[in-house]
């Protein structure tokens, strides 16, 4: 992994660098030495703490998209045992933007989706940077119903900075892929729960968002459009995405006071991208938690919850 | 509720192409000078090129509605600016002006009415109020409208006109997409037929949702639908866009659309289809 590093985490990492500097060059470790380490070991602490309890909501934007973080794979190789990937929507092609498969949960077999970034740029390019066709929502569609026939359980992962805006896109229906997404994971007679693991930007991310319990990791944001485009068409200029983050309210505690989100999944200190192990572990205990409180209602009961729960998103004035 | 008939006021024209006395509008198509009032007559399809010229949920209610008589729901459902947004300008202020410069509530009209003696739930968007955008208040008056369908097992009909989700409501407006295809979802489930009728523009979160999810899907002719916004994937691909590029010609071709019908042509189809989905004595 790169050592990419924000602006305002770069005074944790001098700190972390120091004390790295410190252990180098006191070897063997004298009492001194060892006591200021711990000394600006617990600096580090107090810091990052302070850091991240004052984040802007741009600050946490430029969080989840850090090309450390986890993605989809990256956690799925984390949480799922015997991962499968299955391929392909049987009417046009398989998208690599989007992943999905079978495996299990600890021992529940589950389908778990997702939107797949990459690191390198070969690699990006593959993954057109997590913006699926729709042949990916297709594939997803399709992978979720076999779900349904067989009573698995649906896992969705949202990481995207929105479907693509192309020509064979438009071309193979765009727009009816999403809207048939939404449609049919309305009634899916199955649980889903959908977390939120990096962006989740516009009807790409909802494409595969619609679910019993929507999540969202802390460090991630959710809403119509990206910064960068609510700032090109409101603020004249993508680059006042800062302001158009304010204004959007795209953070996770936004969310939950907007009543769309269930649950906030706590990350680890510094970050997932830091700790991405431990990332997925607190992942995989939120989605089992989920799952064991959804197992004990039925199909039917399910969907119409289901419904429900996003008939009453929505703020107005009778 | 109240039964009421519109008075037939005077027609704003769609675009600013009207002449200084206000008697003649030239096409913005052909070029083609053309006497208002014949235009109007011809539901706003120009005499000369066959353009459909843009029309307001008033004109399209008239156009369908028996007798013009539209029993509206809900009209009174207004946006709140629950995020306090700001741009350049106010959302607060935006709704206003909007709201006076239209007298409309919001972008879309929600009633009962007859099509040639055929009940049904008619929901129209109009595209002058904020672009026809989708915020909580759309998708509140369609889910209600969805619901009154299911109510009175009469068939939904929604005309949409849209530039897609309302950004000043972020989230909220994002998930109305979910909110309105669920409901559509039970109303399927409930084997209630709903025709979805495209008009120029319906692009975005409104066309990547109910637009998208009629049993019947209908587009005028020349309408521009769309996800992306063809700026946007110009943008995006660096590269001019093909003739005819999302326009309803385009998304028929592709297998997206039922029928393109031209608006003349509306009523006489529509209330054909619906005797397809319903037995009842026809009318007409
Ligand atoms: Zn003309």
């Amino acid at each position: 992994m790169n050592q990419y590093v924000l602006d305002f985490e770069k005074p944790i990492r001098e700190l972390e660098a120091r004390i790295a500097e410190l252990r180098e060059h006191s070897k063997p470790a004298d009492a001194f030495t060892a006591k200021e380490i711990k000394k600006l070991e617990a600096q580090v602490v107090r810091l990052r703490a302070q850091i991240y309890a004052k984040l802007t909501r741009w600050q946490r934007v430029q969080l989840a998209r850090h090309p450390n973080r986890p993605y989809t794979l990256d956690y799925i190789e984390r949480m799922i045992a015997d991962f499968i990937e299955l391929h392909g929507d049987r009417f046009f092609g398989d998208d690599p933007a989007i992943v999905a498969g079978i495996g299990r949960l600890e021992q529940q077999p589950v389908v778990v989706i997702g939107h797949q970034k990459a690191r390198e740029t070969k690699e990006k390019l593959r993954r057109n940077f997590g913006m699926p066709h729709p042949e990916g929502y297709r594939k997803a569609l399709r992978l979720m119903k076999l779900a349904a026939r067989f009573k698995r359980p649906v896992i969705c992962l949202i990481d995207t900075p929105g479907a693509y805006p192309g020509i064979g896109a438009e071309e193979r229906g765009q727009a009816e892929a999403i809207a048939r997404n939404l449609f049919e994971m309305a009634h899916l007679p199955t649980p889903i729960i959908v977390a939120v693991i990096g962006e989740g930007a516009s009807g790409g991310a909802l494409g595969i968002g619609v679910g019993d319990r929507i999540l969202m990791m802390e460090n991630t944001w959710y809403s119509v459009i990206t910064p960068e485009g609510c700032a090109a068409i409101l603020y004249r200029d993508a680059a006042n995405a800062p302001q158009a983050a304010e204004a959007m309210r795209v953070t996770p505690d936004d969310l939950l006071k907007m009543g769309i989100i269930d649950k906030i999944i706590k990350e680890p200190p510094g970050g997932a991208h830091a700790h991405p192990d431990a990332a997925a572990q607190l992942l995989k205990q939120a989605l089992l938690q989920e799952l064991a409180s959804l197992r004990r209602i039925s199909a039917t009961q399910l969907v119409k919850q289901r419904i429900e729960k996003f008939n009453r998103m929505g703020v107005y004035l009778e | 509720m109240e039964w009421y008939k519109r008075t037939n006021k005077g027609l704003e024209p769609s675009e600013k192409k009207e002449l200084p006395d206000g008697l003649w509008i030239k096409c913005e198509d052909c070029g083609e000078i053309l006497y208002k009032k014949e235009l109007d007559r011809n539901a706003k399809v120009c005499l000369k090129c066959g353009h459909h010229f843009r029309m307001s949920a008033e004109e399209y209610i008239r156009l369908l509605a028996d007798d013009g008589r539209f029993d509206e729901f809900n009209a009174e459902l207004r946006s709140t600016d629950p995020l306090k947004f700001k741009d350049s300008k106010k959302y607060s202020d935006r709704l206003k002006e909007a709201m006076e410069r239209t007298g409309l509530n919001e972008a879309v009209r929600t009633g009962c009415c007859s099509v040639n003696g055929m009940p049904v739930v008619l929901a129209v968007m109009d595209f002058s109020f904020i672009g026809g955008s989708m915020g909580s208040v759309v998708g509140e008056k369609i889910c209600r409208a969805v619901d009154r369908a299911l109510q009175t097992s009469s068939p939904l009909i929604i005309i949409s006109a849209s530039g897609g989700a309302r950004m000043q409501e972020a989230a909220l407006s994002l998930m109305q997409m979910a909110k309105t295809a669920a409901r559509l979802a039970l109303l399927s489930d409930a084997g209630i037929p709903y025709i979805s009728l495209l008009t120029d523009p319906t692009t975005g979160g409104t066309t990547a949702s109910f637009s998208m999810l009629g049993d019947l899907n209908l587009a005028e002719p020349g309408a521009l639908i769309g996800f992306a916004g063809p700026r946007v994937i110009k943008q995006t691909i660096g590269q001019d866009l093909p003739e005819g590029f999302q326009r309803a010609e385009f998304l028929l071709q592709h297998g997206f659309l039922d029928a393109i019908v031209p608006r003349t042509e509306l009523k006489k189809q529509l209330s054909q289809m619906l005797h397809f989905f319903i037995n009842r004595k026809r009318k007409d």
